[in-house]
């Protein structure tokens, strides 16, 4: 392929995974490295590296939209954000030192548990305990708007929260992910915060994580800019359209389609990884 | 906590706006060296099937300065690359300031550390290969 065919058919690849992506909340990023070494042949170091550059636009490119409507806690992302980004650096580093079929099972592994995350019914976590003296002291507990004004909430577990953290940033470092599924298990199951200040605080947490193995993928040349430029620039205008559609469609069958597709792609990861495609 | 001028919804949305500049800049960058590199070399044939590596000057941040700054379209995505790693860094750098501005020294202490990971990262990871 020359440099036009290329660049146009990743653009376009990158394009409607960062719009299915953000239309069925579970993030393009998941589906690019796949795509890139499945379909397009890109060796798993460069699509990890490229995919992770895209997690960073995304994630700050939509902050704005979730930022007004006042649901991220700040001090709960901030302080999450010392377990994710020392869990990042770690990562990226792993990812010199394992073989890139040990990559590709793990990868396999992450993509089916994210569908299966998406898919289970959660229930809902309405706790009347005492609040936790540690996340008072860290000063976690907040309140978002609700349906009937504004709602108070406290947080609970927090070492738990922090150790599944770590463990969402070196998956994030070491794949070139965002881990939103795994940082939002971390908030809503273990630290039992209200689902959507979750979902909107990891959104706000998966830039400053990715950055952290960013610069560890920079100076070890995994990002390559003619392979980077057209990933980054497809998954920031796909997710833009898909924020922009969200609200006017049905998404549950489109959720079900893209999860299906998310496994496959995970068989197919995992297979590629144990057969010695990588 | 009375009085809050700088509460923390108004942080967020400062926040928010700071980093959808950076993507903005960021992405408008990239576009810029993107033109000349697919002018230039329409039909170069193109694989990425084997890792070589980037080659140095675009490996650290001041070698992609300067590769930009020389006209090298690949040095100008790379640096629009560069920029948007750089966004979420002033995002906590901003937060540091916020925090320190409310007087939340602890969350003042939380946010130093993860700019000090960030930094390390971009600037000193190179130490240890």
């Amino acid at each position: 392929m020359n440099v036009i065919e290329f660049t146009f058919l990743v653009w376009t690849g990158a394009l409607v995974a960062g719009f299915l992506g953000s239309l069925t909340g579970l993030g393009g990023g998941v589906v690019l490295v796949p795509l890139l070494t499945i379909f397009f042949h890109v060796d798993l170091r460069y699509a990890i590296g490229a995919s992770l550059v895209s997690v960073i636009a995304t994630s700050s490119g939509s902050a704005a939209a979730y930022v007004k409507e006042g649901f991220s806690n700040i001090r709960i992302g901030m302080f999450l954000e010392i377990a994710t980004t020392i869990g990042a650096l770690f990562g990226a580093y792993l990812t010199a030192k394992v073989p890139a079929k040990a990559i590709a099972i793990i990868f396999g592994i992450v993509l089916m548990y994210s569908a299966y995350v998406s898919r289970r019914t959660r229930p809902r976590t309405d706790v009347e305990e005492p609040p936790d003296p540690l996340a008072t002291k860290l000063k976690m507990n907040g309140e978002f708007p609700d349906t009937s004004g504004v709602r108070a909430y406290n947080v609970y577990h927090v070492p738990a929260g922090f150790g599944v953290m770590w463990v969402a940033g070196a998956l994030s470092g070491l794949l070139g992910i965002g881990s939103g599924a795994l940082k939002v298990v971390a908030m809503d199951q273990a630290m039992k915060i209200p689902f959507k200040v979750s979902t909107t605080t990891s959104n706000f947490m998966i830039g400053v994580t990715a950055a952290a193995s960013a610069g560890v993928y920079l100076s070890r040349g995994y990002i390559d800019p003619s392979l980077a430029m057209p990933v980054m620039i497809g998954v920031l205008i796909g997710s833009l359209m898909g924020t922009r559609v969200l609200v006017k469609t049905q998404t549950k069958r489109l959720r079900l389609v893209f999860s299906i597709v998310i496994v496959l792609l995970g068989v197919e990861m995992m297979f590629k990884g144990l057969t010695g495609g990588f | 906590m009375t009085v809050k001028p700088l509460d923390d919804d108004r942080v967020e949305g400062l926040i928010a706006h700071l980093l959808r500049a950076g993507v903005l800049i960021a992405a408008l960058v990239v576009i810029g060296g993107a033109i000349p590199y697919l002018a230039f070399h329409p039909r170069a044939h193109v694989t990425y099937r084997t890792f070589q590596g980037e080659p140095d000057n675009l490996k650290s941040a001041h070698g992609i300065i300067g590769t930009a700054l020389s006209g090298d379209a690949r040095g100008i995505i790379q640096l629009g690359l560069l920029l948007l790693i750089a966004t979420p860094i002033a995002r906590v750098m901003f937060s540091a300031v916020a925090f320190a501005i409310e007087g939340d020294r602890m969350y003042v202490g939380f946010t130093l550390l993860v700019l000090a990971v960030l930094l390390y990262s971009l600037f000193g990871s190179f130490l240890i290969t």
